[in-house]
């Protein structure tokens, strides 16, 4: 606000200024210099109005944080859709109704996987969505069972399959469960 | 007085009179720090546990709105295979969104390298985003302040300011800026802000089974995340620009770029 | 549901449609400065230069440059409104471009630039007005005199006085001051003109991150092609204008030309040889200054062979070879200069080899815009560049052959209009200066 206001100062006792040199001197040549002041002074009337005026620099500077301040609460308003975080805490939320299925996964396995990472974000279920996602694709799992041969990486202690000849065609979760995925109890 | 002068004193003038005197004001660091509390935001991979499942490209794509069908994410993952026979195979197809379910090498144009299982020697993941910097190159170069680092160390962007030229997307060199589909606006990485201030984790932090991906907040010292930063081993990708990355990597490889 | 990976319809993100991508690039690599960029500096290097000709007259007082003098500033002027257009036609946000004059940033390249265009805008403005103010005032003093005004001859009538901007008195001391005051234009305009190119070559040089665009000699590389494209283009319009209005007079087509005290086609006769000499020799100084500074460039990056090197070696030596090496340095550099240093330098010849030159300069800067792109930030990959030809929607057509065309064409469009007003061909009695 007192930017726009010494804007506007600067900008008129420049022309007054000038418009004394002016009466001075007497020549027509300073007219287009007149036309600039006036488009210049029609700018900065027009940002007043357009601008929103909570724009300046944070605490890195100019250079690095000069924006509108509104806008770092625009973000932080944004809702979340993946819900409450952690491993552990998941396993207690989602377990409040789905209490069987959780108790069955055995902690160093397929416990260390958040439900969400294969149902989708659950913030605000059960009222929306009222189901999540089963995902029985073959797609879903192959994507830390897919055998890579990497002995420098973690990869290569998940156990795994080649997806182009172990039966092929077939949904995993036909044979293997899920949430219990040891190989001994399998059909 | 001469009328050059004059006229030089006069343009001077105008010109100064455009400059709103709001922007160069300069906010006066104690005073902040007595009134927030002190976090700066920092970011820890672990290039180590990566297992290149992309549940956090999955994670954060559904997060932040960003659509599935476009070549285009806030996060991805990269894979690098060398073979014993000395050659050196990159790859990120779509960006790791549905994990790494081949051996074979997306070579793009819809060429693949088959890999022989006996001729793979170093192999590992590392997952990428934006780091965050401490001294931009992006926020620099945004011709009207709409990307700009908050005062807890987050890189944002402004969707109602944004022109959408493209300057901060070719400033970055770490290639973690695109232009959203929708929005039509620059997007990248926001350390998932909205849930910072609520309390939780990153979608990609929450969603990683591994522990690749961690948060903390480096100006304190008693965070667990900051204790590895200081006595871990840890890298950053490309410090030669003085970006200053906030984003630190245990097990980063040289070759990684 | 049985089967593999869930396939997702395709959703074009800005920048797929032209490009293909070739090993590692990282994912959100694209070529997001496209043929519009390479437009844009193009564009207001015409500017700048038509400008620097203009005032080789006005202020260095080089007499037998006049005519051509007059021609290249009111055909400066028709260029300025068209450096901005490739900048609205490649903005995701067109209608948030004023945004650059609201919130300045000014550690950006951009926003500084948006002043100092701006700045420039109104210092050629201001010229023109110096000089075709005593031709305002004879023309709308001519009109008042008029007692059956047609309906467009008060308009003009109007849009004459108002030019005037309250200024009736041509007297000889007027008209003087005039003349001083339009030199000390012309003075200042010079070191504005290159201040804008150079921040067009600042834009990019100083962008760190590409390591074909990061280097301090971009500025001053583009300043000298800058002057070199826009003395080309001045040089041929002049040609060719002079040629259409000997071919008018022949055949007495025009309104002008059926006026008795029109020149006849001896006092005409075509562009006069000795202006197009003057001005050639002022395009091959700065020719050689421009091809100096690239070739310079090149020889540093070879010899220190930093990190970059390997994947720039690729793009300039192998992929980009011909764009680079054969058609920006062989067709558009060192042809046209030999045609030009040659003994026995024509008019003809010389307009050949300015078409050449204007070819060159704009390689040059789809060389340094999209070679700057063609690989990744990964060093590991590329990235190649198809110019979208038939549009399929809004994104292709404003980034497309037909989005570029229409750039190229606006400015002769402009200054058939502002022809009507300024004309750039005057009689000696009605000019200031």
């Amino acid at each position: 606000m007192s930017g726009f206001f010494s804007d506007l100062i600067n900008v008129i006792s420049a022309a007054i200024l000038l418009w004394q040199e002016g009466e001075r001197v007497k020549s027509h040549v300073w007219r287009p210099l007149y036309v600039v002041i006036a488009f210049v002074v029609a700018i900065v009337v027009f940002r007043f109005f357009y601008v929103p005026n909570d724009f300046g620099s944070g605490k890195r500077g100019f250079m690095y944080s000069y924006h509108r301040f509104s806008n770092e609460a625009e973000w932080k308003n944004q809702p979340a859709k993946y819900s409450v975080s952690g491993r552990e805490r998941m396993h207690e939320y989602c377990s409040e109704c789905h209490g069987e299925i959780v108790k069955v996964r055995t902690e160093k396995l397929h416990g260390i996987i958040p439900c969400e990472d294969c149902h989708g974000p659950a913030m605000q279920h059960p009222d929306n969505p009222e189901k999540l996602t089963i995902d029985r694709s073959r797609g879903l799992c192959l994507r830390c069972h897919t055998n890579l041969p990497y002995a420098t990486s973690e990869r290569h202690r998940i156990p795994g399959i080649d997806p182009k000849t172990h039966n092929t065609g077939i949904e995993c979760v036909k044979c293997h469960n899920p949430h219990n995925p040891s190989l001994e109890g399998m059909k | 007085m001469e009328r050059r002068e004059f006229l030089q004193k006069s343009i001077l003038v105008i010109v100064g009179a455009s400059v709103p005197l709001s922007a160069l004001t300069m906010i006066d660091p104690k005073k902040v720090f007595a009134e927030n509390p002190d976090i700066q935001w920092a970011f820890l991979v672990d290039t180590n546990k990566c297992v290149g499942c992309g549940f956090c490209v999955k994670a954060c794509k559904t997060e932040n709105d960003v659509p599935f069908e476009a070549n285009v994410s806030r996060t991805w993952v990269e894979r690098y295979v060398y073979t014993k026979d000395d050659k050196r195979y990159v790859d990120s197809p779509k960006a790791a969104q549905d994990g790494f379910t081949e051996s074979r090498i997306d070579l793009g144009r819809g060429e693949y390298q088959e890999i022989d299982k006996a001729n793979v020697g170093k192999a590992f993941f590392v997952p990428k985003l934006c780091n965050h910097c401490s001294s931009p190159a992006c926020t620099q170069v945004c011709p009207v302040g709409a990307t700009y680092k908050t005062d807890d160390g987050v890189v944002l962007v402004d969707r109602t300011w944004c022109i959408g030229c493209g300057y901060c997307i070719m400033a970055c060199p770490y290639g973690a800026r695109f232009f959203h589909p929708i929005a039509k606006v620059a997007d990248k990485c926001t350390f998932c802000y909205h849930r910072l201030s609520k309390g939780l984790d990153s979608a990609c932090v929450n969603a990683c089974p591994f522990k690749a991906r961690r948060m903390g907040n480096i100006h304190d010292k008693n965070d667990p995340i900051t204790q590895l930063i200081m006595n871990e081993r840890v890298g950053v990708l490309k410090d030669e620009f003085g970006t200053k990355p906030q984003a630190f990597y245990i097990g980063l490889a040289q070759e990684v770029r | 549901m049985v089967g593999e990976i869930a396939q997702h319809a395709a959703m074009i993100v800005h920048g797929e449609a032209w490009t293909v991508k070739e090993l590692f690039t990282l994912p959100n690599e694209y070529i997001y400065w496209s043929i519009q960029i390479v437009m844009y500096p193009y564009m207001t290097g015409l500017v700048a230069g038509a400008f620097v000709l203009s005032s080789l007259y006005h202020v260095f007082g080089i007499e037998k440059l006049k005519e051509i003098a007059r021609f290249s500033l009111v055909f400066s002027f028709a260029l300025l409104p068209v450096a901005m257009m490739p900048l609205m036609l490649h903005l995701q946000q067109p209608f948030r471009g004023i945004h650059v004059m609201m919130t300045p940033h000014f550690t950006s390249a951009i926003a500084a630039f948006g002043f100092v265009f701006s700045t420039y805008a109104c210092i050629v403005a201001t010229e023109l007005w110096l000089v075709y103010r005593k031709y305002f005032v004879q023309t709308a003093v001519a009109l008042k005199a008029q007692n059956n005004r047609s309906a467009i001859d008060s308009f003009r009538m109007l849009m004459f006085t108002a030019l005037t901007l309250g200024a009736w008195d041509i007297s000889d001391e007027a008209v003087k001051k005039d003349h001083k005051a339009c030199k000390t234009m012309a003075g200042i305009g010079i070191p504005v003109a290159c201040f804008l190119h150079g921040y067009a070559g600042f834009i990019f040089g100083s962008v760190k991150a590409n390591a074909l665009w990061m280097t301090p000699l971009m500025p001053v590389i583009f300043i000298c092609s800058a002057v070199v494209s826009g003395v080309a283009l001045c040089i041929l319009c002049y040609v060719i204008v002079q040629e259409i209005r000997k071919f008018m007079a022949k055949r007495k087509i025009a309104r002008w030309a059926n006026d008795p005290t029109a020149p006849t086609i001896e006092e005409l006769e075509g562009a006069k040889h000795e202006e197009v000499m003057i001005s050639s020799n002022y395009l091959m100084y700065f020719m050689i200054a421009a091809l100096t500074l690239e070739i310079l460039d090149l020889i540093f990056r070879g010899y220190t062979q930093v990190k970059s090197w390997d994947i720039l070696r690729e793009v300039i030596m192998e992929r980009d070879f011909t764009k680079i090496f054969i058609m920006q340095y062989g067709l558009g550099n060192i042809l046209p200069f030999l045609i030009m240093v040659l003994p026995g330098r024509t008019v003809r010849r010389t307009t050949i080899a300015t078409v050449l030159v204007l070819f060159g300069v704009f390689m040059m800067r789809y060389n340094v815009v999209i070679g700057g792109q063609a690989f990744s930030l990964s060093f590991s990959g590329f990235m190649d560049y198809t110019l979208p030809i038939i549009p399929h929607d809004l994104e292709t057509f404003k980034e497309g052959l037909f989005g570029a065309m229409t750039v190229a064409a606006t400015p002769f469009v402009l200054f058939f209009f502002i022809n009507k007003v300024m004309p750039a061909f005057l009689k000696e009695e009605e000019s200031t200066h």
